[in-house]
């Protein structure tokens, strides 16, 4: 009986579900007879379950390179060429890192080189190849309360420090974070006090919490170019040599666990550093940004990348 | 205020259009939040009623173990299934990390104690007197519990619309279990926050009115079942 009861329960609510789905479901379907776009997007949810059984690999990766959009674009061809289903994590570089060095994740797409190489000599990253840079800019407030603008980057920072302006950093163990630390950490300044603040979150949190808090931030290029309209900070610094930004990929090492999908990640490797790929990377933004957002790097030496 | 308007002029663009990515997000979230719902269900209402009528030593302990659980941040409930999920952890070998099942598991953890919480609770307050004047019409166990289960209908009801509620707002766990991947564990909070930290902040406007609508409908339906089944 009491089966009975919460059968009852159970199939109202299963019901309703249904008629709910039934109903975005339908409205759906109706449109795929009539709708190309929607046509096109039904096959893509097909192949995308074709894709999960031939093979799935975890893609970690810093924020900026999905909430730029690059990986909108470069993931979708490589699922297409190679039939792997791509799951990306974007999370910061730090934690990227720690889930290749943990075998949580099967390659890698990050920018803290010092960072990678540790990895690199434990062992746990291998086939590390340079894909591209963009910079890092200062950014701030309209009316730059530090007079930053014009000066170097060491001068700029010991500005902001001394006239204890805000300075709001990612203090999230990010790619942009570790960079943000070897700045000060360059220019002799441990960054503390009310001046400066820690948000702990990604960098288009960061660069909302800037503007609205009138207060200076590091950020990289592509997400303050995404974010430019929505806020009120203006790059304030930018064309310094320290400010460079470099993306490296790198295979997790597949001694690192059993179920690390090594042939899937050596493709992905093989597929950011192919020609076509580099393309699409260099043409990616300038349609909308009127600038590319990303510089293609394969094959070039680390060291003489040059705006 | 023009942005807010601007997302509000979104969600009806993005609804009229069927936008195909929205709308398979939306499926997607129903499906995930009501599987998660309909087994907590499955889970809670059995034990909640065991625990409104049995009598064991640590019974009150249970208890108000339950009744914290029931307010249990989803993101914690989201990093211990992520640890139990995660290659390394102990389920590692199933591969569930990272899927939509990833996020069902943790959504039923965190609406099974809503739902157990709220049915015992219901169960509780029906009077003993009644229980005793059933029992002398010599009414089975099975009989008593069905006409209890009966007389508490609007309060399991709001149990499951509260379970329902909890998950399908939480962004904590279907983050860190999902992984808000395109395509595949991709739902409307996790959307949210993604599209405003992209700029896209009418996108995220109309997302989260599409989940607010969402989240309406569903419990409307609920509740007009709710006061149907009371009225019978």
């Amino acid at each position: 009986m009491i089966k009975g009861l919460m059968k009852k329960t159970m199939m109202l609510s299963l019901s309703l579900l249904l008629i709910l789905g039934f109903v975005v479901g339908c409205s759906s379907n109706e449109e795929n007879t009539s709708n190309k776009e929607n046509t096109s997007s039904s096959q893509e949810n097909a192949t995308t379950q074709a894709k999960e059984e031939k093979g799935s690999v975890i893609l970690a990766t810093t924020t900026s390179t999905q909430d730029s959009g690059l990986l909108d674009v470069l993931v979708p061809v490589f699922e297409e060429q190679t039939g792997y289903m791509v799951k990306t994590i974007a999370v910061g570089t730090g934690k990227a890192l720690e889930m290749g060095e943990n075998g949580e994740a099967d390659v890698l797409l990050v920018h803290a080189p010092t960072a990678e190489q540790v990895l690199v000599d434990n062992g746990s990253a291998i086939n590390r190849q340079l894909v591209m840079h963009n910079d890092f800019v200062i950014v701030g407030p309209k009316g730059d309360p530090a007079g930053i603008s014009g000066l170097t980057m060491s001068e700029a920072l010991k500005k902001i420090a001394d006239s204890s302006t805000l300075f709001i950093s990612r203090g999230d163990d990010s790619g942009t974070h570790k960079k943000e630390l070897g700045l000060w950490k360059a220019v002799g300044i441990e960054p503390a006090g009310v001046w400066y603040q820690e948000t702990g979150q990604g960098m288009g949190e960061t660069l909302r919490v800037a503007s609205e808090k009138e207060g200076y931030t590091l950020t990289d290029r592509a997400t303050y170019l995404a974010l430019q309209e929505e806020i009120a900070s203006q790059i304030l610094l930018e064309g310094d040599k320290d400010l460079l930004n470099v993306y490296h990929v790198m295979q997790v090492n597949p001694e690192k666990s059993e179920m690390i999908n090594a042939e899937a990640a050596k493709a992905f490797v093989e597929f950011m550093v192919s020609k076509e790929t580099q393309e699409m990377i260099s043409e990616f933004g300038v349609d909308q940004y009127g600038q590319s957002l990303f510089f293609a790097d394969a094959g070039k030496d680390e060291n003489n990348l040059s705006k | 205020m023009e942005m807010i308007g601007r997302g509000v002029i979104k969600a009806f663009e993005m609804i009229i259009s069927r936008d195909p990515e929205i709308v398979m997000i939306t499926l997607l979230t129903l499906k995930i939040s009501g599987i998660a719902t309909l087994i907590s269900i499955l889970i809670g209402i059995p034990l909640g009623v065991i625990l409104a009528w049995s009598n064991f030593p640590g019974r009150k302990i249970v208890i108000s173990i339950v009744n914290t659980a029931m307010g249990f941040p989803p993101v914690v409930v989201g990093l211990w299934v992520f640890l139990l999920l995660a290659r390394n952890g102990p389920l590692g070998s199933l591969e569930l990390l990272y899927t939509p099942t990833a996020i069902i598991i943790a959504q039923a953890v965190i609406a099974s104690p809503i739902v157990i919480g709220l049915t015992s609770a219901a169960i509780m307050q029906v009077d003993e007197k009644m229980r005793l004047q059933l029992k002398s019409f010599g009414a089975t166990k099975w009989q008593m519990l069905l006409l209890v289960l009966r007389e508490t209908k609007y309060s399991l009801l709001a149990a499951v619309i509260a379970g329902f509620g909890g998950v399908i707002s939480e962004i904590g766990a279907s983050m860190m279990v999902g992984g808000n991947i395109k395509g595949y564990t991709r739902v409307l909070t996790t959307a949210t926050v993604m599209e405003t930290s992209k700029g896209n902040t009418d996108v995220a406007i109309g997302i989260s009115i599409i989940l607010m609508l969402l989240a309406y409908l569903v419990t409307l339906g609920l509740t007009i079942m709710q006061h149907r089944e009371v009225k019978e």
